[in-house]
């Protein structure tokens, strides 16, 4: 067992886990913060995508010592007092969402990529949205609700 | 009377949609009960043969698992489905690879890994068959050693799950008029395609928590099993099977579920069987989870397929007569195979008029995991070969695709192959001239003839015409004779209680949207009940496109029931605001206590099915496309992509433009994957490539602009006109994609899934390695064979 503290979303935590144990079911399970999903545990699709120190990363690949220090992310930390942050809006209004099992990578995944390009070009969109993997919606209603999303962000449009 | 909004063609927010996008909605893998434990399956490493020995190694503390084998099953050793020959564990023989065999439970997942490990199984090996060919082969040599399912047990053939034979008309006649048809025909064009297995990949694996309740004597009363799935009433009968209990100790309660596409339809029946078993035996909750690779491995794909096609054409194009064979891989055990069958039977001719045509069709078995039901059903298989050879003999006979297509197609007031007048509006002809004009397709076809002649990169055009049937086959809807309820909350209201489940496709959404537009009421006013079989009847499974027309017209109806009673019993005013709804509501329960209104499935009146004869009104209504896809190929890495995706259809009235969208493109995508993409590596009938690292589904990346145009047609049959779309989507594009990489490189390629070594290695086999083969005589395709009959 290794005690491992990081910053999460917003507040400090520190657990006591096997310093292997993956990222992803330190959050699901130690944290009881389930909104981070697994679809694959092989760094594939995405589902289990958070932020750490900004940086895309998928929680299936990372063993749980390697969190320490660090500032991490995850869906429940991307609305304020359950009020949707205009991502999460935006993919709730153009149906970027279906099944929603890939919806918390998806939204963090957009979360980065409009950090990195306020006003993303679709070729852009693709590009980072590439490794979270959705079976449901072809793409065409996620792309739709990015550059919705960018359309609304102050950054863009600079 | 207020404004009405978010009806019927508005696009209101999903009704779980919040909880999703906040990673607040609760899916399987993330629910706990309290002392619950875990499970995992023990699995056959052979793909045929007989149970010698189990052994369970000594470095494990065994008192600490439960361990459940057939015997422990109280009630039947089945999984239910039409035939009862899939056993829920195997007991002494073993039909496929990675078939159930024991299950374990205990309350560490990690200590799970190491007990599966610790399990050895000696096996007397026995020879298996592998493909429909080799099936095939085994019974025509008699080879009683290769003889893997023996039919005459279930009232069928050995090897062979199911056939059918379908004449558009009287059996005798028709094969009198084939034969004239192809004496007289000027062309006689042959073809044979064929298509793979496919994964359904829903990125939520299969998943679920059982529970078992017993009396006081310590027998079983009861057994619940909450989880991912479409079906809630399929595993209800499958428990009361394995349990022998009767349906109402049998709760079934489906969660929010990260996809399905069809992978969630039967084998739920599976796996929540193995939970339940184990929660019994263990006396703790259990969860059955499965990773990917087990997933991948174990359950249900789309039935690879074979179809042969003989037609017969008069120099003008006209179709006389075809011969069409359709033969599906059903995997080790019969499970939906015949009703698979059923549907690659009936969408097999196409929309298109043949005077004499014969189909005949089987479902083979062979030594892999069971195929079940993926998005289309059977339909994309057919659909594939018909619409690859369409294209075949326009070419053949020197004429357009396009022309071919409209001098054949069915419109109003015709029959179809199995009889059934086209009462309701069909207009193939404008289908076709608006999506050819939606993606430019002539114009593209003149300027890429030009550009291919001195470009690497060629690039085509092509499309598909089809439909697809909507709801159960022939009397299936009579016979699943659905109910649907809708309440009144205690603060007046409406809640829709129905079996219909909701997996990203938008039940929630439209059966609410049907319900609001029947009430007068606003969307956000109508709710809509988790579908737990303790207190929602069986509006029967959520499959077949058929949850909008079917379900949504009965919601449609006991909303107008609702208002009937509101109007009667409580002084609901005519053209009602909500706020005098909700105090009607409030009225009447008041007085009565409850309000429930009740309604079931009434077929239509004029509907007809002959099951013997195959012949009658398949289905109650159809849906219309034509889709177009561009590709461009490249003739030096051989690898093909699709560039842009134009998919047309007329599903009656729209019910939600932003769901009904999002639902054909996901369809498109996944029918993209299905044609360049997704291929399952078979060895000894386990799928080898059993990861998401080596079985590829199209990625953001991979996938053209999909661009979604309807025509809306509405139809007598579902609640304001719509009709289904769920599975529409996926008979499309691939032959649509294979007809436009003939397009683009004069090569006809008539099998699926098509890779990049594909056309490599059939390019070289043609001696044009660059594979600009214009010169390329669809005579000599060796795929195919052409005779002219008359010269
Ligand atoms: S679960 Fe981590 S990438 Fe798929
Ligand atoms: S919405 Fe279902 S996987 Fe993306």
């Amino acid at each position: 067992m290794s005690k491992v503290q990081f910053l999460l979303n917003g507040q400090q935590q520190s657990v006591e886990v096997p310093p292997m144990k993956r990222l992803l079911d330190v959050l699901r399970e130690d944290l009881r913060l389930t909104g981070t999903k697994e679809g694959c545990g092989e760094g594939e699709c995405g589902a289990c995508a958070v932020l750490m120190n900004g940086e895309l990363v998928n929680s299936c690949l990372i063993p749980a010592l390697q969190a320490e220090g660090t500032r991490l992310c995850t869906i429940e930390g991307v609305s304020t007092d359950g009020h949707l942050h205009p991502i999460q809006q935006c993919f709730l209004e153009r149906g970027g969402a279906q099944c929603g099992i890939c919806t918390p990578g998806m939204i963090l995944a957009t979360h980065q990529l409009l950090d990195k390009y306020p006003n993303p070009t679709m070729e852009q969109i693709q590009e980072g949205l590439g490794g979270n993997l959705c079976r449901c919606t072809g793409y065409m209603r996620i792309f739709e609700s990015v550059q919705e999303a960018a359309a609304l962000n102050p950054l863009a449009g600079k | 009377m207020e404004e009405l909004i978010d009806g019927i063609g508005a696009s209101p927010l999903r009704k779980e949609g919040r909880a999703k996008v906040l990673g607040a909605a609760r899916y399987i893998d993330d629910l706990s009960l309290p002392d619950m434990w875990h499970g995992a399956t023990v699995r056959s490493t052979i793909a045929r043969g007989r149970i010698r020995n189990l052994h369970f190694g000594n470095e494990i503390d065994w008192s600490e698992y439960t361990v459940v084998s057939a015997r422990d099953i109280p009630g039947l050793n089945t999984v239910a489905h039409l035939t009862n020959d899939h056993p829920c564990l195997a007991s002494e023989y073993i039909n496929h690879p990675d078939e159930p065999i024991l299950l374990l439970a205990h309350p560490s997942k990690t200590a799970l890994h190491h007990a599966l490990k610790a399990i050895t199984i000696e096996y007397d090996e026995y020879p298996g068959v592998f493909t429909i060919e080799e099936s095939e082969q085994a019974v025509a040599a008699q080879d009683a050693e290769r003889i893997i399912w023996d039919g005459s047990q279930w009232n069928a053939t050995a090897n062979c799950f199911k056939t059918y034979t379908m004449y558009s008309g009287e059996g005798e006649e028709v094969e009198a008029g084939l034969s004239r048809a192809f004496e007289e025909a000027d062309y006689i064009v042959e073809g044979e395609y064929s298509t793979g297995a496919q994964e359904q990949l829903y990125i939520e694996n299969n998943g679920v928590i059982a529970e078992c309740f017993r009396d006081e004597n310590g027998d079983v009363e009861s057994v619940c099993v909450q989880g991912s799935m479409q079906c809630p009433y399929y595993l209800v009968h499958a428990l009361e099977l394995v349990f022998n209990l009767p349906e109402e100790k049998c709760r079934v309660i489906q969660v929010e579920t990260g996809g399905a596409f069809g992978g969630k339809e039967d084998f739920p029946s599976v796996i929540g069987s193995h939970a339940a078993l184990l929660a019994m035996k263990s006396g703790h909750p259990v969860k059955l989870v499965y990773d990917r690779a087990e997933d991948m491995a174990a359950t249900t794909k789309r039935h690879p397929s074979r179809t042969r096609l003989r037609t017969a054409v008069s120099r003008e194009g006209k179709l006389l007569g075809a011969e069409i064979s359709v033969a599906i891989d059903g995997g080790a055990y019969s499970t939906l195979s015949p009703v698979v069958l059923s549907r690659a039977t009936i969408h097999a001719p196409g929309p298109y008029h043949w005077p004499f045509l014969r189909v005949k069709s089987k479902a083979m078995a062979t030594n892999v995991p069971p195929h079940g039901a993926f998005r289309g059903f059977g339909a994309p298989q057919s659909l594939f070969g018909l619409e690859r050879h369409m294209d075949k003999i326009a070419k053949t006979i020197g004429i357009s695709p396009e022309e071919l297509r409209r001098k054949n197609f069915l419109a109003t007031g015709d029959y179809t192959a199995t009889g059934q007048p086209l009462v309701e509006e069909v207009d193939m002809q404008k289908l076709l001239t608006r999506a050819l004009r939606e993606a430019s397709y002539h114009e593209k076809i003149a300027r890429y003839a030009e550009e291919n002649k001195t470009s690497p990169i060629k690039r085509g055009v092509g499309f598909a015409a089809f439909m697809h049937g909507t709801g159960f086959t022939g009397s299936g809807e009579r016979r699943l004779n659905s109910q649907v309820h809708l309440e009144l909350l205690p603060d007046g209201r409406p809640q829709i209680l129905v079996s219909s489940t909701e997996f990203g496709q938008g039940t929630n959404t439209i059966l609410c949207q049907a319900a609001a537009s029947a009430l007068h009421l606003p969307y956000d006013l109508v709710t809509i009940a988790q579908p737990d079989t303790s207190r929602v009847p069986n509006s029967g499974p959520t499959v077949a496109s058929r949850t909008a027309m079917i379900v949504g017209k009965l919601v449609q109806r006991a909303s107008e029931q609702m208002l009937h009673t509101l109007s009667s019993f409580a002084a609901l005013p005519e053209n009602h605001t909500s706020q005098q709804f909700l105090e009607a509501a409030r009225r009447y329960l008041a007085e009565h206590g409850t309000l429930r209104e009740s309604v079931r499935y009434e077929p239509p009146t004029k509907i007809y099915w002959d099951d013997e004869l195959y012949r009658g009104d398949a289905y109650p209504g159809y849906a219309w496309a034509v889709y177009v896809a561009e590709v461009a190929v490249d003739t030096r890495t051989y690898s093909a992509t699709v560039t842009r995706f134009d998919a047309l259809q007329e599903v009656g009235r729209v019910m939600h433009p932003v769901l009904a969208k999002g639902q054909i493109e996901g369809g498109v995508a996944q029918g993209i994957g299905y044609a360049l993409y997704e291929k399952c590596v078979w060895k000894n009938g386990h799928m080898a490539n059993n990861q998401m690292t080596n079985y590829i589904m199209p990625t953001s990346a991979d996938l053209p602009p999909i661009h979604v145009h309807f025509e809306e047609v509405p139809s007598i049959h579902g609640p304001n006109g719509a009709k289904g779309i769920g599975e529409l989507p996926m008979d499309g594009p691939a032959p649509a994609i294979l007809n436009a990489i003939e397009n683009a490189t004069g090569i006809s390629f008539n099998a699926i899934p098509l890779l990049p070594e594909d056309i490599f290695e059939r390019v070289h086999s043609l001696g044009h390695p660059h594979g600009g083969s214009r010169e390329l005589d669809p005579n000599t395709d060796r795929d195919t064979r052409v005779e002219e009959t008359i010269a």
